[in-house]
């Protein structure tokens, strides 16, 4: 068999962030030889390289589509609902698959394939914690964000309470979640069409991806944004059935045979199907059972994610949109199992992926490449070019939805309700979410640059803590519980923010990693179980012991609120057109 | 008709006060058993390795984590569409009626 051109092309690259950001809830140190967390990465000798050109053709395609699209949706584009909220006219299978496409990140299809190529079973816990979200969404969230909210998850969280100080600190936790996930998908977009095509720099290919999202946000809105993550959605679907139906058409569709096949092939044999943590860690009860709480409640309070709620008709769009999604995410994510399994049979196995057969299965173009390398095992070149492209695609859409949950927590929250006090004409608000997204870009661009060598391992631990503590629960509070007022919101708010990040960094990854201040002084990588009850307990005491005539009204408030919540009377209208 | 009125009359319908009493319940209801299926799995991976790693049949490799963990997953899917089922068939004619009332 033909050894991928891929895989000559970089032998010793291994800066693998979208591993280090699944893997980055462990101990990185425990992660194992197989995936290194973001070591430097080589330069490849992209000199004696042929052009990958297979990728290139279908990246070219892809670009076209999307750039068509945009164009398109550009034409359509004229009201700020438009922008943000894609004229409220989304329907509910559209939205599941645009929420699927926002969900499945590059992280979770190559994350979680070389995830579980590394350490079997391990890997089905973030399978399943990632899905897990979506139900509570469904019950506690969708609906009503639908019927209370205009454009941003703060107008409901504000919805009764003090403009100001809750739209500050919910646009302040909005931010801190989607640039720390922009600067993860920029390294990880860097990374992987520098190790697909050699040709194309590191810094070229993050310069490239910040001007294609500030061409569809700017121009296309949620529009385009949409449509992109719809079209990358099926892509990604259908190529992840090929490469699983692939995997199993091999083991004759027998579940047993292809986790035997694995077991046998493993260097770590059986060891694959015995650890529940990463192979070689100590079990640790309370760190597993934070990562439980912070991937189950931060699906559930990020923005771009919830941004996505107020482009659809209506509450019962809103709704079926979840059903839709969960479904798509739940079929993707155990087809990710499938993938990374079969990886172990068909790629470990092969010396041409392999950077030295003697000495364990760690592969040419580091730990990130089980998916990419099982396509070519699979398909070949073309089918290798095809999935590359797919992987390209989705953190295009993925770095377009987070610019403009973005850029509207900028535009909508800070500027025209706070500081214009909502004074600000919609074209004057249009306008300043076009410069946000604008300015978004370059900022992802420069920091993604930067961020090139670091290790970005805790970005994941980060952003997902900072939603499970601080976005998920202050929204929850702000429209079932009566007692919540402005103080209550506040405080809780900023202590789930300042709780998360204060004690990431005093933790194993950034204190001792990062940092190199030796041992850390929170011993543990995810806060969430610390943080979570911390915020319920402040914003409940900051709350109940508010006796001031302003947190009466807002209690008051809460059933005109609850009206609206429930019924939907009241509601942002579709769009007519 | 101005909103007070309006927002008076839900208010006072006691189809609102079912609707409420009726959709949070499920709501409530479900979230606690998706968090019970789901913490449960949590446990047993904090507490109890040893049982989610034993094989699911003598000679075979796969753990009992692993249908379970898969369980976890359709379960997830599952309750999902019973709620939407329920909202459709149920909530929606409730909500109809209750902005029908209001609006006479």
């Amino acid at each position: 068999m033909r050894t991928p051109r891929i895989a000559l092309a970089t032998a010793a690259a291994s800066a693998s962030l979208l591993v280090a950001k699944v893997a980055g809830a462990v101990d990185a140190s425990a992660a194992g030889g197989a995936a290194p967390a973001a070591a430097p990465a080589a330069p490849p000798a992209a000199a004696d390289v042929p052009l990958n050109w297979h990728a290139i053709i279908m990246f070219l395609i892809f670009v076209a589509l999307t750039l068509a699209i945009t164009y398109w949706a550009a034409k359509r584009t004229k009201t700020a609902t438009d922008f943000y909220a894609a004229g409220r006219g989304v329907t509910g299978l559209q939205n599941g698959l645009a929420i699927a496409g926002d969900y499945m990140s590059a992280a979770s299809f190559l994350g979680i394939a070389a995830l579980v190529y590394t350490h079997g079973f391990y890997g089905l816990i973030f399978s399943v914690g990632w899905l897990v979200g979506w139900p509570v969404i469904l019950f506690l969230i969708a609906e009503r964000l639908r019927n209370l909210g205009k454009y941003t998850y703060a107008d409901v969280a504000s919805y009764r309470l003090k403009q100001g100080p809750v739209r500050t600190m919910a646009a302040i936790g909005a931010l801190i979640v989607v640039i720390w996930y922009l600067i993860g998908q920029a390294v990880g977009a860097g990374q992987l069409l520098h190790t697909l095509v050699p040709q194309m720099s590191y810094q070229r290919s993050i310069i490239l991806v910040g001007v294609l999202i500030i061409i569809y946000v700017t121009f296309g809105g949620m529009k385009a944004t949409t449509w992109v993550q719809i079209v990358k959605a099926g892509l990604l679907l259908g190529g992840a059935t090929f490469i699983a139906l692939g995997v199993m058409a091999h083991e004759g569709f027998s579940f047993e045979k292809l986790f035997s096949d694995a077991v046998q092939i493993h260097p770590k044999h059986l060891e694959i199907m015995k650890s529940v943590v990463p192979i070689g860690a100590k079990p640790n009860p309370v760190e597993s059972i934070s990562l439980g709480l912070t991937l189950m409640f931060g699906t559930a309070g990020l923005p771009h994610i919830l941004m996505r709620f107020f482009t659809v008709t209506d509450a019962k769009a809103a709704r079926k949109s979840v059903l839709y999604g969960t479904c798509f995410i739940g079929y993707f994510y155990i087809l990710t199992f499938i993938i990374g399994f079969g990886a172990i049979v068909l790629v470990a196995s092969n010396p041409n992926y392999l950077v030295d057969a003697t000495k364990g299965i760690a592969l040419k173009g580091g730990g990130n490449m089980p998916a990419v390398y099982l396509a070519h095992a699979i398909g070949g070149d073309l089918f290798l070019g095809f999935i590359s492209a797919v992987a390209f695609a989705t953190i295009l859409a993925v770095v377009s939805g987070l610019t403009l949950a973005g850029a509207s927590a900028i535009s909508h929250d800070i500027y025209a309700n706070v500081i214009m006090k909502g004074k600000a004409t919609e074209a004057q608000e249009v306008m300043a979410s076009k410069i946000a997204t604008v300015g978004l870009g370059i900022i992802a661009i420069i920091l993604g640059i930067l961020f090139e060598k670091q290790n970005v391992a805790y970005i994941v631990a980060l952003t997902f803590s900072i939603a499970a503590c601080s976005n998920f629960p202050i929204l929850v509070l702000a429209v079932f519980w009566r007692g919540l007022t402005t103080r209550g919101a506040v405080l809780g708010g900023y202590t789930g923010i300042l709780g998360s990040v204060g004690l990431l960094i005093i933790g194993p990854t950034v204190w001792s990693k990062v940092l190199n201040m030796g041992p850390a002084i929170f011993p543990y990588d995810y806060p969430t179980f610390v943080v979570l009850p911390a915020v319920l307990i402040v914003a409940w005491v900051a709350s109940v012991t508010d006796k001031s005539a302003s947190a009466q009204a807002e209690r008051r408030a809460f059933d005109a609120q609850e009206i609206r919540s429930e019924t939907g009377l009241g509601a942002e209208a579709a769009a007519a057109h | 008709m101005s909103h007070e009125l309006t927002a008076s009359k839900i208010r006072n319908n006691p189809k609102f006060h079912q609707l409420v009493r009726q959709r949070d319940g499920l709501a409530w209801t479900l979230s606690a058993i998706v968090c019970v299926i789901y913490f449960g799995f949590i446990m047993l991976i904090a507490f109890a390795g040893d049982f989610l790693t034993q094989p699911v049949a003598a000679g075979s490799v796969i753990p009992v984590g692993l249908p379970l963990g898969v369980g976890v997953i359709l379960a997830s899917v599952v309750l999902t569409g019973i709620y939407v089922y329920r909202a459709n068939t149920a909530f929606d004619h409730l909500i109809h009626d209750i902005i029908q009332d209001a609006s006479k």
